[in-house]
């Protein structure tokens, strides 16, 4: 991971997995790693962080602005800056970026806007592409490291430049659109003309109110969307190129290593290079010769014996700890068979959650130590 | 009639029509939603279990193909019990709902046709959750033969971060359609979901992050006026240290009493692994207390070691009917 972080060549890190397997923390460990070890001039985009995380890296508001980070120590002649990305006011100012102020101010005052801007499933993920885009053309930083939104899958981060491209594409769209180009107002015309049993539905259904907004929307929708579907593509050429890295975070549980499985094998179909494997919260026993078995046979003699009670206790914590271990090692071998190429990295459970910047140290030289070591 | 008391009765424990599933990420709300769906079912009732995120995460579970837009049998519960699951697709539920009181027929198809449906459930969010939960309204009122269709319907639903606004169908409507049908359609459905019929169950580890969520979502959901109702620990593990850290002394001589090498290294590795799970335990003990705080009851299920198959949701559904 060291040799990622240091190659000047790299550009982006993006961090995906499933939720709650410690994505935030592992792309802000990255990042810090980066600024202090490699020297590089960092900024970490941060899409939902735990507040204490969020506190800890000096982002008390989402104001959607880099921010330097507090206790860095950049002796190294590196440094850190943390955003917190704020969907809506991301997709704000790309409408204000397309279009002129009276227009956006239309925009902004329509509620399929509201709704699609705050709400949208995949307006997160769009926006996330869209900052990072914004970021990498800035070219203000070395190393751009990304926490991929806590989607509902993984791959949706992968697939919103497509949706966006084949939503703006679509059919219905551009039937509803027509009286737009045509010079049309609204979309009265377009239901009063012949366009027959789906207008006469969709009047019925949804109330003539939503129609005059939703024809509004899309009008606008067209008119500012050519820029950024252009831009969303570019970004997703960007992850295709050598200077960005993906590093997979799991978990050593069944539904996190399948996702994983199924993202390694998306980002291979896409042509995206994928660096790595984060095993997060991977439990392992420094005494691997006693195994679970014989430790609890151990405890029960003593237990028998009515005396040595916490050494009994301390034999059943043992054989938990490594049963555990085994099972943890059955679950990720579902992966490394599958991907025998992919390197991966264990990083151990801590006994409580990370929030501090020496918890992010901690970790990211967790992360960089070389390799997975053996349970034995 | 005695089969229509033990369908028409609601659980005593579990006093709701519609228990809708929610936890962070990660925390196995799918497996304690089927969990509860077996539990309710027990003793020859027949009990709905469904998703709405078009994850197949039943169907992985019960490790059966990918489920169809219908309810269909998909596990025995205790004492000749029935659970049938059903994965809501909003495209399908609004053609249905079109059907019904537009009879659209063949017009219903041409629109799948030309996008339209996909449009209208991308564009309008909110219009996506009413009839993801307007179908689930209706099969949790639904009668056949003067009878409840359904004992109980589960939800295995949107996970914390999004609970709030997924059940909250009316606010998010309501900006969109100001009148019509879905407006009335939102206005049921937010009817059922604030009555004592509903309760909202929220899915956690002891862990930081989702005790975390689990206080917020509650938060939220009490101030939505959606009824809460049982904090459901995943999980859990029995404590497995008495007292205190142990001693280097103590466990070199309970080591050389069993018969097992007491050399250095072992006494000190058992002994950082005792400290390790004594500090886990501790915030798990912390976490706990936060949780009792919320004042809703709290149920602890089991981590279930061999991870989850039929006989450990067996386990579950039994912990949730006697806790």
């Amino acid at each position: 991971m060291d040799r990622i972080l240091a190659d000047p060549g790299v550009r982006i890190v993006v961090c995906c997995g499933a939720g709650g397997v410690g994505k935030t923390t592992t792309a802000a460990a990255l990042a810090l790693r980066a600024a202090e070890r490699h020297g590089r001039r960092t900024v970490v985009l941060t899409i939902d962080p735990a507040r204490r995380l969020a506190q800890s890296l000096g982002l008390t508001e989402l104001d959607n602005t880099p921010r330097p980070v507090k206790d860095v120590n950049g002796e190294a002649g590196g440094d850190l800056h943390a955003m917190m990305l704020d969907m809506k006011r991301t997709f704000d100012e790309v409408v204000l970026q397309h279009t002129e102020p009276a227009r956006a101010e239309e925009i902004f005052a329509n509620p399929f806007y509201q709704a699609m801007s705050s709400t949208f499933s995949g307006t997160q993920e769009y926006m996330a592409m869209e900052k990072l885009g914004q970021l990498r053309a800035r070219d203000e930083w070395d190393l751009i490291v990304v926490d991929t939104p806590p989607s509902r899958s993984a791959l949706d981060f992968l697939d919103a430049p497509a949706r966006l491209s084949r939503f703006l594409d679509g059919r219905m769209l551009r039937l509803l659109l027509a009286p737009a180009r045509a010079g049309g107002r609204s979309m009265f015309s377009l239901v009063t003309a012949s366009f027959g049993v789906f207008s006469r539905t969709v009047q019925k259904v949804l109330g003539a109110q939503l129609l005059t907004d939703l024809s509004g929307f899309v009008a606008a929708l067209d008119s500012m969307f050519g820029g950024f579907r252009e831009r969303a593509e570019q970004t997703y050429r960007i992850l295709q190129a050598p200077e960005t890295a993906f590093v997979l975070v799991a978990a050593p549980e069944p539904d996190a290593i399948r996702e994983a499985a199924y993202f390694a094998g998306r980002l291979r179909e896409e042509r995206m290079p994928l660096a790595g494997l984060v095993l997060n919260r991977v439990h392992r026993t420094d005494l691997p010769g006693l195994d679970a078995e014989r430790s609890l046979a151990a405890a029960a003699q003593l237990e028998r014996s009515g005396e040595h009670r916490t050494a009994a206790d301390a034999l059943r914590v043992h054989a938990a700890l490594t049963q555990q271990a085994v099972r943890e090692e059955r679950v990720s071998a579902r992966f490394t068979d599958a991907f025998p190429a992919v390197p991966t990295v264990a990083v151990r459970a801590q006994p409580a959650d990370v929030h501090d910047i020496d918890g992010l140290r901690t970790i990211g030289a967790a992360l960089t130590t070389a390799g997975l070591a053996p349970a034995g | 009639m005695s089969g229509e008391a033990s369908i028409g009765q609601v659980h005593p424990a579990w006093p709701a029509r519609l228990h809708v599933v929610t936890g962070k990420g990660g925390t196995g709300k799918t497996t304690v939603a089927a969990a509860l769906a077996l539990a309710l079912a027990s003793g020859g009732r027949r009990t709905l279990l469904a998703e709405v995120e078009g994850r197949q995460g039943l169907a992985q579970l019960f490790e059966v193909p990918p489920l169809p837009y219908a309810e269909r049998p998909i596990a025995a519960a205790a004492g000749g019990g029935e659970v049938r699951a059903l994965a809501v697709d909003a495209e399908e539920a609004l053609l249905e709902y079109l059907d019904l009181f537009y009879r659209l027929g063949a017009a219903g198809r041409a629109l799948r046709k030309l996008g339209a449906i996909d449009f209208a459930t991308t564009i309008a969010p909110g219009l996506r959750d009413v009839l993801l939960t307007g179908k689930v309204k209706e099969s949790t009122t639904r009668t056949v033969d003067r009878r409840r269709a359904y004992h109980a319907v589960v939800l295995d639903a949107p996970p914390t971060g999004r609970i709030g606004r997924f059940l909250n169908v009316t606010a998010e409507t309501a900006r969109l359609a100001k009148m019509g049908p879905i407006k009335t359609q939102s206005e049921g459905v937010a009817a059922l979901l604030r009555s004592p019929m509903t309760a909202v169950h929220v899915v956690t580890l002891l862990e930081e992050m989702p005790v975390q969520e689990t206080v917020d979502a509650i938060g939220e959901l009490t101030a939505l006026g959606i009824p809460v109702g049982r904090v459901i620990v995943n999980g859990a593990r029995p404590p497995l240290l008495a007292g205190a850290k142990p001693t280097r002394a103590e466990l070199r001589r309970g080591l050389a009493a069993a018969g097992l090498p007491s050399d250095q290294a072992t006494v000190a590795t058992l002994q950082a692994e005792a400290k390790e799970y004594l500090t886990r335990r501790a915030l798990e003990e912390s976490l706990r207390a936060e949780l009792t705080e919320l004042g809703r009851p709290v149920v602890e299920l089991p981590l279930l070691p061999g991870g989850v198959d039929r006989a450990g949701l067996a386990t579950l559904a039994e912990t949730l009917l006697t806790a």
